[in-house]
């Protein structure tokens, strides 16, 4: 099935593929930045906090040297967040002809968010040695609050076209008005929003812990190496019980809102009721494989009694569906059991805190904490591709197909290879830098080169 | 209402023109500064100059897009269609001169230093360039309505590569003539002087350019040929005037007085070119009015520029007066980090 409807979207345009794939890759690789730049600042205020307010001479070394890392990621993400907004253009321009008058408007607000933080993080990051410590502190905190204001907005626009509302159409499906709080606040802002800005502390925190839990697992166990595992552990670890409710919440959502995208989530053919939860299995014509089923869970978790009906995918033509259910399901399983497991990680820490004092002893919690990490990102990911794959065929619900949106000029499979090419090198660079910094930390240097390119002598080699 | 919102977008682009096309302009600098050894001095002062600023200036390029697509969906959606291939390459230069200028700050090896200075230097030329490809040929009329316009002539034209080369050449002028007070400041009149005799040259090439442009205009874009000459004739005045007196005032050494004239001088072209095209968005085949978005749309986008006035400006303002104080005056006060015990 998934061959025949990908025929259907070859057909229909050839750019539309290179395009899916471009916009998929491009938002993929920036909502990892777009987390850290969410959620880092907070947890650099907290050791900055911490530091200030205690004489902890760690923690505040800690803030003044994630403060620079902050301001790399902060760099990398505003452009990759510059080549969406171009996408939006490029690859979309049916889209945003017919929609950007209706769901633009949250993006205006994220812009002004964007701004404030843009701004604030560099007069935190120059005001360190300009700004006294307690107001520079402050100088932090607007961008803690643009960080959580731009999530809300970009992501209410994502749950826009999920649940898209706030407008009305004239006879020939333009838009006629538009009210722009109801556009905001929409049917699916209330889940998708708090469960994003869960997702980016978690992503910020257990990555960054994970970076210091490698330290201490290669030997470095002093106290600079703690404070930086703890602050953005902690941080994270309270993020995610929090997290599991409101992700079980969205869950019940989308099984009323887009029962489709939830079938294809659960494995869920026909209409039924007792309807089995399948963890794991590969789907292949009518029949699951490999997975092991629990009977009835599946309406238990939809409606809290295996009597609940659950809406199968049959319910809609075939051209209706996500184009992947194993895709679908595969990936929300993975969300979930990661989540779970980064859950019983936080409550190991947590146990260990309240019975010693300390971060439990044995390397196997400083080897889970130091894949944790990339366990979060992972967990992102998949929750992302839930989200869009699951509103595939339509970019608006209900309203607009992805290959109606797709834009009319060729060569979309070029600029696809160029923007792989481009972002593994962004990415390898990015990852390269950050690794150079910490080593002339490690080397006790906390200045940047002086001159870019060049010593003051202009003698070449270093 | 309609009108109200372009004027917003033209406020964003004139945000843009003079704040981050000075930092496209310092880019230039940069990449004809020479090698490593005789370029250290001015490429250390350009750093120093955008490093804490660019990223919020930036973002007025964000700002211009959300208002167009906002407000104007269906000009967004023919310019993007239209233009698919400028725009994609100013994409990928923004990237690269992002990527490029934060990244060299972190690495130690000069040839790796080389590689993202050159990756910032080079993009922060062909950035402009093709940007100024894209209001060529939406001011000559290239870009029609339902968009999809044709794909290489209509910016692969003489009208669009004059525009390109004016974007790059007044990012040249106005960042010379930022970077002259900028080097006072540190009291350094080598470099005050190094940057003067570029700011004078790069603002007659401006200027010829300018007048070359309007040539171009008179043949290719005769609606806002007419508007310029016209409705927007004060204004282009305006802009010869402030060029002349900014280049006067650099001649004398009046660094000070330049950089307001310099501005000026820009903002007026910006805001003929608005003027001259009224009321069209993409002359002559969309109206501001006709492409607009329904009321309650560009009520909440007038709002937003509320919100960003009281919001943003003294942010803005807090900003640079700690870049400009502190930045080049070196007076940080004396309470280090670390020191707060």
């Amino acid at each position: 099935m998934a061959s025949v409807s990908l025929t259907g979207l070859v057909a229909a345009s050839s750019q539309l593929l290179p395009a899916r794939e471009q916009m998929a890759f491009t938002l993929g690789f920036h909502i990892v930045l777009a987390s850290m730049g969410v959620a880092f600042p907070a947890i650099t205020l907290i050791a900055n906090y911490r530091g200030l307010r205690k004489g902890d001479a760690a923690a505040l070394t800690l803030a003044q040297r994630w403060s620079k890392v902050m301001a790399v990621l902060f760099a990398v993400g505003a452009v990759t967040g510059t080549v969406l907004s171009f996408e939006f253009g490029l690859l979309w321009p049916e889209l945003m002809r017919r929609y950007g008058e209706a769901f633009g408007f949250p993006f205006a607000v994220e812009g002004l968010f964007f701004f404030t933080e843009a701004i604030f993080i560099a007069i935190y990051i120059y005001g360190w040695k300009r700004l006294r410590p307690w107001p520079h502190f402050w100088t932090g905190v607007p961008i803690v609050i643009a960080g959580i204001g731009g999530a809300l907005s970009v992501v209410s626009a994502n749950s826009w076209m999920n649940q898209p509302g706030g407008f009305k159409t004239g006879a020939d499906g333009t838009v006629t008005s538009v009210q722009p709080l109801d556009v905001i606040f929409n049917n699916a802002w209330s889940y998708e929003v708090p469960h994003m800005i869960l997702a980016a502390y978690m992503v910020a925190g257990f990555l960054i812990a994970s970076v210091y839990a490698v330290g201490m697992l290669r030997g470095r166990r002093d106290r600079y190496h703690r404070v930086g595992f703890l602050i953005p552990f902690t941080v994270a670890a309270i993020a995610t019980p929090v997290q599991l409710f409101v992700g079980d919440t969205a869950a019940r959502a989308i099984a009323k809102d887009q029962p489709v995208k939830f079938a294809s989530m659960e494995y869920v053919q026909n209409t039924q009721t007792h309807a089995p939860e399948w963890i794991g299995g590969i789907y292949h014509d009518g029949k699951v494989s490999l997975g092991v089923s629990i009977p009835g869970l599946d309406s238990v978790l939809v409606g809290f009694s295996t009597d609940t009906k659950v809406t199968g995918w049959n319910t809609v033509p075939a051209n209706d569906r996500p184009p992947s259910p194993t895709l679908l399901h595969l990936a929300f399983d993975t969300m979930v059991g990661i989540g779970s497991a980064l859950l019983l990680l936080g409550a190991w820490l947590a146990f260990s805190w309240w019975r010693r004092r300390d971060i439990p002893q044995t390397v196997w919690f400083l080897r889970a904490g130091a894949v944790a990490g990339v366990a979060a990102v992972t967990a992102l990911e998949c929750g992302w591709i839930v989200t869009e794959v699951g509103r595939q065929p339509w970019t608006v619900y209900k309203l607009l197909r992805t290959e109606d949106a797709v834009t009319g000029a060729h060569g979309i499979w070029l600029t696809f290879a160029i923007v792989l090419v481009l972002y593994t090198a962004l990415g390898v660079a990015t990852v390269f830098a950050l690794r150079v910094m910490a080593r002339r930390w490690r080397e006790g240097e906390d200045e940047d080169e002086p001159v870019p390119y060049g010593p003051p002598a202009g003698v070449g080699g270093a | 209402m309609p009108d109200v919102v372009a004027v917003e977008l033209w406020l964003g682009a004139t945000a843009y023109a003079v704040l981050a096309g000075a930092d496209f302009g310092a880019g230039f600098w940069d990449l004809v500064a020479g090698g490593a050894a005789r370029g250290a001095r001015p490429r250390a002062l350009i750093d120093r100059a955008i490093s804490p600023v660019w990223e919020a200036n930036h973002v007025w390029l964000i700002f211009i897009l959300v208002v167009l697509w906002t407000g104007f969906p269906q000009a967004f959606s023919a310019i993007f269609s239209t233009l698919f291939v400028p725009l994609a390459l100013a994409a990928l230069g923004i990237v690269l001169r992002g990527a490029g200028f934060a990244l060299r700050h972190v690495a130690r090896r000069l040839e790796v230093q080389r590689l993202l200075g050159a990756a910032f230097a080079v993009s922060s030329v062909l950035t402009p360039f093709f940007m100024g490809t894209v209001v060529g040929a939406i001011v000559s009329g290239r870009v029609p309505a339902d968009g999809n316009g044709d794909r290489l002539t209509s910016w692969c034209n003489g009208m669009s590569i004059l525009v390109g080369l004016l974007f790059v050449a007044t990012g040249a002028y106005l960042a010379a003539t930022y970077l002259v007070v900028d080097a006072r400041r540190t009291g350094d009149a080598e470099l005050e002087g190094y940057f003067r005799r570029r700011a004078i040259g790069a603002g007659i090439v401006t200027g010829a350019l300018a007048v070359a442009g309007i040539v171009v205009l008179h043949e290719d874009a005769r609606y806002v040929y007419d508007g310029l000459t016209s409705d927007g004739l004060p204004l282009v005045i305006v802009s010869a005037l402030s060029g002349t007196a900014a280049l006067v005032a650099l001649a004398r050494g009046a660094a000070a007085w330049a950089r307001p004239f310099a501005v000026a001088a820009v903002v007026a072209v910006v805001w003929g070119w608005g003027v001259a095209q009224h009321p069209y968005l993409l002359p002559t085949s969309l109206k501001i009015d006709a492409a607009a978005a329904p009321h309650g749309t560009l009520v909440a986008l007038v709002v937003v520029l509320v919100a960003a006035v009281l919001v943003i400006a003294p942010a803005l303002g807090l900003l640079y007066t700690l870049h400009q104080r502190s930045v080049f005056d070196e007076a940080p006060p004396s309470a280090t980090v670390g020191a707060s015990d």
